[in-house]
């Protein structure tokens, strides 16, 4: 709780105290702790002097602003039409069946969390996903589970 | 005039000041427009579209609560293609509301039922989406329900939240398809820092958001053998019931509401004005006293201002923004909970009724007072104080079920020893009531004179500004309070917590050299109150204002310290202001609550 209040703090000394803010230190809170929580919005809220709702409402309207804890790989498979018809479908049920659970769970390891996701712009080479930051494109099951264990093989070097 | 406008809708010649809306230019010439997001308090919204019109040499249509005139505009408001527009829109929103209308708390009472019957929605090519929505109904709260299926996302109540009462319970939260109307993390309203206002309530254009009833709960106590059903009525139910019942803002139906209560059954019609002049009592003694120990004898342990404490969706407030200040807050309970604490001991034993067979109902204006009610505190008689409280919609409800026709009743007169109130305790209903009320007896007190204004209508407090300050000079003060002599009181009157919040910054900022503040959480006072009849406007509130402040004129006694009643309860039960017994059933003490 008190890191939460210090970093908050410091994301609005950086950023400032205004409605303008908000989205700054919202972006700030994910890149330091993957998805934002109650206690960092009610903190957001006092810093800037606004209800805590108001906070909700803008974290929940923007896609890459989590309000629940992730695992520490999200893959965010494209949900759009091209992808769709590129076999998106077939994608998501590799993906549930290698990691075990559904659209937007998390796996008990909390290595993983998978979930949908708007446009990537990679329509040309659907289906496409993204894992944290990287965009992986022209999905097919095969390649899927070779993206995973590569995940998975980097965990255990790194333990 | 350079500045008018003229422009001509449905062909008829409008004239009217810039930077007016082709709504409002409209209703000028009593055309009505349909609206549902728009609500005359409120910022506009133009978010459900009902209101479109057309305008000639234009294909789009236009939101006229949005559009502002211009100059030889042409409008168009029942054209062909603004009906089919205005009427595939309501089919629309009607495709995502839970349209159980025979079942629906608000059947009869909806502007969305309203369009519906008035543009004949029929079976529809539109898919009902309620059965795909996983809607949810949020019934935990002892003052409103939220119930999502209904909501059709105007955002009334969130633009009430913020603009009105500056708190944003409620937000939009989501996007797209998945937008709704919602707390913190979409918490229940009971556990967020909803302060139970109902300013929402009372502009929520359907069911989506509702006053909790307790009307089956009171037709059963009625119902009971055995059961002494008293009920008390708030000082602003008097001056707006009759709204409710068909008659125009502004009645005054004191009379007939007692007549009515009488008919439906209640044992005792007693008022919550006789413990409005109580708490005037309890509170100008808990003021004299802080000035006391402030001015005279230097105590830093004492705080002032002291603030009012009668209205339950302050409170809440304060416990939830400013925690730092309670100690401000005056320990007064508010009228209705002084009532309900006298009613199950004092009342009771003077008319030899077991307060365990005594059911105590309240009617207010108000919906925070469902959850005043409910607080753990407000349990001194050693029972729950006051066991249902009905707004004064749901009086009317239950009058108009008992068949009574309402405008035709004589009138009739409060029962004794807890009837009886004066003036001061009428204008409690309206903002800068509760101060005057108090500055009449207060000046009396320490001067032995009555306050140097005119009808004893102390006008600087009243009106519908949203933030009144008055000083008062104390002079040739009693010997008792002679370090009072040339002391100026400072006072402040602010209504809509919005304006609250203001006021408290700068106390809490040591920015305000105030000595009492008197807030209200509504607009206009509790005359503006969530459990008001529905509709609410600016013109309305001054109308029940108004009326407030004739019913003052007209009471005999017009000072809460004359009041022979209150003198009476304090010889033969309380002894003294601020005295053991008061402690007991008349002060309360507050909680820090959290920050969302």
């Amino acid at each position: 709780m008190a890191e939460v209040k210090q970093l908050v703090k410091g994301l609005a000394d950086q950023h400032g105290r205004s409605m303008e803010s908000l989205l700054p230190i919202l972006q700030g809170i994910i890149n330091q702790e993957q998805h934002i929580s109650e206690d960092a919005m009610v903190e957001v809220a006092r810093e800037l002097n606004i209800s805590a709702a108001q906070v909700y409402g803008t974290a929940t309207f923007y896609s890459f602003l989590h309000t629940k804890p992730l695992g520490k790989y999200v893959i965010r498979v494209c949900k759009t039409i091209t992808c769709m018809m590129h076999g998106k479908n077939q994608i998501i049920q590799e993906l549930e069946a290698v990691l075990k659970i559904n659209l937007g769970e998390t796996t008990h390891d909390r290595l993983f969390t998978l979930l949908e996701t708007n446009c990537l712009g990679q329509c040309h080479k659907g289906p496409a996903m993204l894992v944290n930051d990287e965009p992986y494109t022209e999905l097919t099951p095969e390649k899927v589970r070779a993206i995973i264990m590569k995940y998975k093989q980097q965990e255990l070097n790194v333990n | 005039m350079s500045d008018k406008i003229n422009l001509k809708i449905d062909n008829i010649a409008v004239s009217i000041h810039s930077g007016a809306t082709i709504l409002e230019a409209a209703r000028k010439v009593n055309i009505r427009i349909p609206t549902l997001c728009y609500h005359e308090d409120l910022c506009v919204a133009g978010n459900c579209r009902v209101c479109v019109v057309e305008q000639s040499g234009s294909d789009r249509l236009l939101p006229s609560c949005a559009m502002p005139v211009a100059e030889g505009m042409e409008i168009h408001t029942n054209s062909m293609k603004v009906r089919s527009a205005r009427k595939q829109i309501i089919e629309l929103l009607v495709s995502e509301h839970r349209a159980d209308c025979t079942r629906c708390y608000k059947n009869g009472k909806c502007e969305l039922q309203e369009l519906a019957s008035e543009y004949i929605i029929g079976d529809n090519g539109f898919i009902d989406l309620v059965a795909h929505k996983g809607y949810t109904i949020d019934n935990f709260s002892p003052s409103i329900i939220k119930d999502d299926s209904k909501c059709i996302r105007c955002q009334r109540c969130v633009r009430t939240c913020d603009q009105l009462q500056s708190i944003s319970a409620l937000t939009v939260a989501h996007k797209g398809e998945d937008m709704k109307i919602s707390s913190f993390f979409d918490k229940p309203m009971f556990e967020v820092v909803c302060t139970n206002c109902g300013q929402c309530v009372n502009r929520c254009p359907t069911g989506a958001l509702t006053e909790k009833t307790y009307l089956d709960e009171v037709w059963s106590a009625l119902n009971a053998e055995h059961k002494h059903v008293v009920v008390q009525t708030a000082p602003a139910v008097r001056i707006a019931l009759g709204e409710a019942l068909g008659m125009p803002p502004g009645e005054i139906v004191t009379g007939k509401m007692v007549t009515a209560l009488r008919r439906l059954g209640f044992s005792s019609v007693l008022d919550t004005d006789f413990t409005a002049d109580l708490t005037i009592i309890e509170e100008g003694n808990e003021l004299l006293q802080r000035l006391k120990k402030v001015v005279k004898e230097k105590d830093t342990s004492v705080r002032l201002p002291m603030t009012t404490s009668c209205s339950p969706g302050w409170v809440k407030f304060i416990e939830h923004a400013f925690p730092e200040l309670l100690p401000n807050v005056s320990t007064a309970k508010s009228p209705q909970q002084m009532f309900g604490a006298l009613a199950k001991t004092y009342y009771a034993q003077k008319i030899g009724v077991d307060p365990k067979d005594m059911v105590s109902v309240s009617v207010m204006p108000c919906t925070a007072k469902k959850y005043e009610a409910d607080r753990p505190e407000m349990r001194s008689s050693g029972y729950k104080d006051v066991d249902y409280v009905l707004t004064t919609r749901e009086l009317a409800l239950m009058i108009k079920q008992a068949g009574i026709d309402f405008a035709s009743l004589p009138d009739d007169e409060y029962d004794s020893i807890m009837g009886e109130s004066s003036g001061a305790a009428v204008i409690f209903g309206a903002t800068g009531g509760v101060m005057e009320a108090a500055l009449r007896t207060a000046y009396e007190l320490v001067t032995g004179r009555e306050v140097p204004f005119n009808g004893l209508n102390i006008t600087p407090v009243r009106g519908m500004e949203s933030i009144r300050e008055a000083t008062i000079k104390m002079e040739k003060v009693l010997p008792e309070w002679d370090f009072l002599e040339g002391v100026e009181l400072k006072t402040c009157v602010a209504h809509g917590l919005s304006n609250a919040k203001h006021v408290m910054e700068a106390v809490r900022d040591g920015k305000a050299e105030y000595h009492f503040i008197e807030i209200m959480a509504c607009p206009g006072g509790c005359l503006g109150g969530g459990g008001q009849p529905i509709p609410t406007s600016p013109e309305i509130r001054k109308k029940r204002s108004e009326a407030i402040y004739r019913e003052d004129a007209l009471k005999p006694i017009r000072k809460s310290h004359e009041n022979p009643e209150v003198m009476h309860l304090y010889e033969a039960f309380l002894k003294a202001p601020l005295g053991k017994k008061s402690h007991e059933l008349l002060h309360t003490h507050y909680t820090e609550r959290n920050r969302y």
